[in-house]
């Protein structure tokens, strides 16, 4: 072997054993581009590329407009909008449910391409994506048509600065999910406040009983909610001024709610389990919690998860979201969803066409409340009294739609979204799960979360009035 | 005569020369023909994506104002951000207790199995190399379940002595249920190394210490470890560098106890969480490469005092 052959070998030996000392680099370095370029490929297959749909398209000679969604009876409504419609048809693909989702569409926009040509998001979502112009505004592309169709609430939820970033599709008006059982054994009636509902708590657990409800670190957009219940009001935004944004995490609504749940975490009267969990939900079976606050989605995702079967058939129930103030109401949301345009459509006005139509048809709509999957925000499903008078098998034949589920939509005033949601509810996640761990207060956690916030609006380029 | 000679001498010279240059050339080419498939592939693969990523690293990109270029701004930001900075503390202070655990198990393990002729010794050595065998994800989905209170045995076992169980999702003890998790899967495969080491050790060294008068534990402590202490260093930085980049296991648990591990937890999952969360690649990349910095001080340094030992580097 000649002295150069020998010095190239011991050349890339000496690389090799760099590269793998160095495994640290390429590993995460590496991974970020690398990862990234995958996750945008297998976007390109099912985002643009109408070939590989999941359902099967009936009439083969129209257009096509790709779209990704996460609804349980998906296929359904797809098959049902492909077969009433002539223009255009529907490729749909499910690439994963909320956060699965949004990470592939970000690392799209991100890549340029891959984005699907319409997609589902969750409201909350909505201005997250719209700042980096990867939604489309679709108020010319057929809004007056269907404008009557849905509350103002609704429509306020999906629009920024003027613009229609998306066409409501379900929606989580709020309401205390409870184990009658429990309520009847311990002998308490639903609470109307949330004052009522800490001294129901503090009884049951007098009484030795079950914790009364749950602090989900994980669940930061129900405590936003319950923030806006007691008159935050978070973000605000000026029209005429896109890089301005108003931010007020920690007034005294936000800090008192934080503080209440942090109380009623530390004195024992509810638990800290993260929820959406495999321990949450067998604690839910249980009968370890007599409440649930949340949406009214969640009779679906309980029943799905196993909840409300066989023995426990028909023990619970469902009563309006307890108030601070009883004379002056106000209900809240958490979730929902809707169908936006991408700025990667292809053909934006088609893409609308069928942001506009998918599940609006009744077909689609009644399957969806029969089921329990969505709450429909669509005027023509929650004003059919079919709907309305729905006695929900899971709450044991109660009318929850018109008892609770239908007022607390209607009066819903609609909420102004982070453009950084992702970012916020991280952040709300840290400072909560501190709370529960008792490192800060409420009003600590409330100035951190407002610190932090500023900071990464400010750092994104944002003037933060 | 002699002239001619010369000459010729001379020409044979320049002939050989010229062969030999001929066959160097050719040496020369099949060099670069082997090497080419793996030089390939590792400039497209390897070299391309970290230059990409160095790249991506030294701009920043805003929500408002689009991308101007930082230099090493993002870099000032990571060593300046509270939540890198607590990852890296997590990371070195989890390797100073998981290593020394791992090796220490992995090693005591070893010694046991390389002393102990049975037929249990064959299994026992499968059985404690399996966990090694199953996949990261699936390991840490498995523990997931063991700490669970309503679904795992730790409840039942301390309701036995009427205690309650500890919540190894906490966040104070998290730190020890990933512990846990990290030396169950790799002792093993750290034990099979350590162990194939032993079994290249002459007995007849072995024979000597005995007819000296060594006992089992001297034979283990002054003969066994001093011989396979090459061995034990390539453990060592192998789990070092597995070490500080932390990701799979709590990336996973992180769905169980998504309150006490929090996105930014260890510094691979806050470069993972910056990229794919956050659209932010460029921080990302930075924070990976900020971590490679972090990786490559401690193993230069962890080199560096024991280079007397060293034989593998």
């Amino acid at each position: 072997m000649s002295t150069k052959t020998k010095r190239i070998l011991v050349t890339a030996a000496v690389l090799v054993a760099a590269s793998a000392l160095a495994a640290c680099a390429p590993d995460a370095g590496g991974g970020g581009s690398t990862a990234g370029g995958t996750a945008a490929n297998a976007g390109n297959d099912g985002g643009n590329n109408a070939s590989n749909c999941t359902n099967t398209i009936p009439k083969k000679d129209l257009p096509v407009v790709t779209f990704w969604g996460w609804y349980p009876n998906m296929q359904l409504v797809v098959d049902n909008f492909n077969k009433q419609n002539n223009e255009v048809q529907v490729c749909w693909t499910n690439v994963g449910q909320g956060g699965d989702e949004y990470d592939k569409f970000q690392t799209a926009i991100s890549a340029g391409t891959g984005a699907p040509d319409v997609i589902m998001i969750e409201a909350d979502r909505i201005p997250t994506f719209q700042i980096q112009n990867a939604l489309v505004d679709i108020k010319n592309y057929g809004y007056e048509a269907v404008k009557d169709n849905y509350s103002a609430g609704a429509w306020k939820d999906v629009t920024i600065r003027g613009g229609i970033y998306g066409v409501p599709v379900d929606g989580g008006p709020m309401g205390m999910i409870y184990r009658k059982d429990i309520f009847e054994k311990y002998k308490i009636t639903p609470p109307k406040t949330w004052a009522e509902y800490e001294q129901a708590a503090q009884k049951v657990k007098d009484a030795g009983g079950p914790l009364f409800g749950d602090l989900g670190a994980n669940v930061p957009a129900v405590m936003m909610a319950l923030q806006i219940q007691k008159g935050a009001n978070p973000y605000t935004y000026d029209p005429a001024k896109p890089e301005t944004i108003g931010i007020k995490l920690n007034d005294q609504a936000s800090k008192d709610v934080l503080e209440y749940w942090g109380s009623l975490a530390k004195k024992g009267l509810v638990g800290t389990q993260d929820q959406f969990t495999p321990e949450y939900i067998a604690g839910v079976v249980n009968g370890k919690y007599a409440t649930y606050i949340s949406a009214a989605w969640a009779p679906g995702y309980l029943t799905g998860a196993g909840v409300g079967k066989g023995e426990d058939t028909g023990k619970w129930a469902v009563a309006p979201l307890p108030q601070w103030d009883p004379d002056n109401p106000v209900q809240v949301n958490w979730g929902g969803s809707a169908f936006s345009v991408t700025s990667q459509a292809k053909n934006p006005e088609l893409a609308a066409k069928v942001a506009y139509g998918l599940y609006a048809d009744d077909e689609s709509l009644t399957d969806g409340w029969t089921n329990q999957i969505i709450f429909p925000l669509n005027l023509k499903a929650l004003n059919n009294p079919d709907f309305v008078n729905l006695k929900v098998a899971f709450f044991d034949g109660q009318q929850a739609n018109k008892e609770v589920y239908v007022p607390a939509a209607n009066a819903y005033q609609g909420m102004t979204y982070a453009p950084f949601g992702q970012y916020y509810f991280d952040a709300m996640t840290k400072q909560i799960s501190a709370m529960i761990e008792g490192s800060v207060t409420g009003s600590q956690a409330a100035d951190r979360l407002q610190e932090d916030v500023v900071n990464y609006a400010k750092e994104q380029g944002f003037t933060v009035q | 005569m002699t002239l001619h000679t010369e000459e010729s001498a001379a020409s044979t010279q320049q002939k050989t020369k010229k062969a030999r240059g001929k066959v160097r050339l050719r040496e020369h080419v099949m060099g670069w023909l082997f090497v080419g498939p793996f030089g390939i592939v590792f400039l497209a693969l390897l070299i391309a994506p970290l230059a990409y990523a160095l790249y991506l690293s030294l701009w920043q990109k805003k929500l408002i104002g689009g991308t101007s270029f930082v230099f090493l701004g993002n870099y000032v930001k990571a060593f300046t951000d509270p939540t890198f900075l607590s990852g890296v503390w997590f990371v070195v202070r989890f390797s100073v207790v998981a290593i020394p655990l791992q090796i220490v198990t992995a090693l005591a393990i070893a010694l046991i199995l390389d002393a102990v002729t049975s037929l249990f010794t064959r299994f026992s050595r499968l059985m404690i190399f399996l966990p090694y065998a199953i996949p990261t994800v699936i390991g840490a989905v498995m523990w997931g379940f063991l700490y669970s209170k309503s679904f795992g045995p730790l409840s039942d076992i301390f309701g036995l002595f009427g205690a309650t169980a500890p919540d190894f999702f906490s966040s104070n003890l998290i730190f020890y249920g990933l512990i846990n998790v990290v030396t169950w899967q790799w002792a093993g495969y750290y034990m099979i190394i350590l162990y194939a080491a032993l079994q290249g050790i002459d007995p007849a060294l072995y024979e000597a210490a005995r007819i000296d008068g060594a006992g089992r534990w001297q034979i283990a402590i002054r003969i066994k470890i001093p011989l396979i202490a090459p061995a034990l260093l390539l453990i060592l930085v192998f789990s070092l560098i597995g070490t500080l980049q932390f990701f799979n296991e709590p990336q996973i648990l992180r769905y169980l106890a998504a309150g006490t591990i929090s996105p930014g937890f260890t510094p691979n999952m806050y470069a993972y969480q910056q990229a794919f969360g956050l659209a932010n690649f460029n921080y990302g990349s930075a924070i990976s490469f900020a971590l490679g910095g972090v990786v490559f001080v401690c193993v230069y340094a962890f080199l560096f005092f024991t280079r007397k030992r060293r034989s593998f580097f």
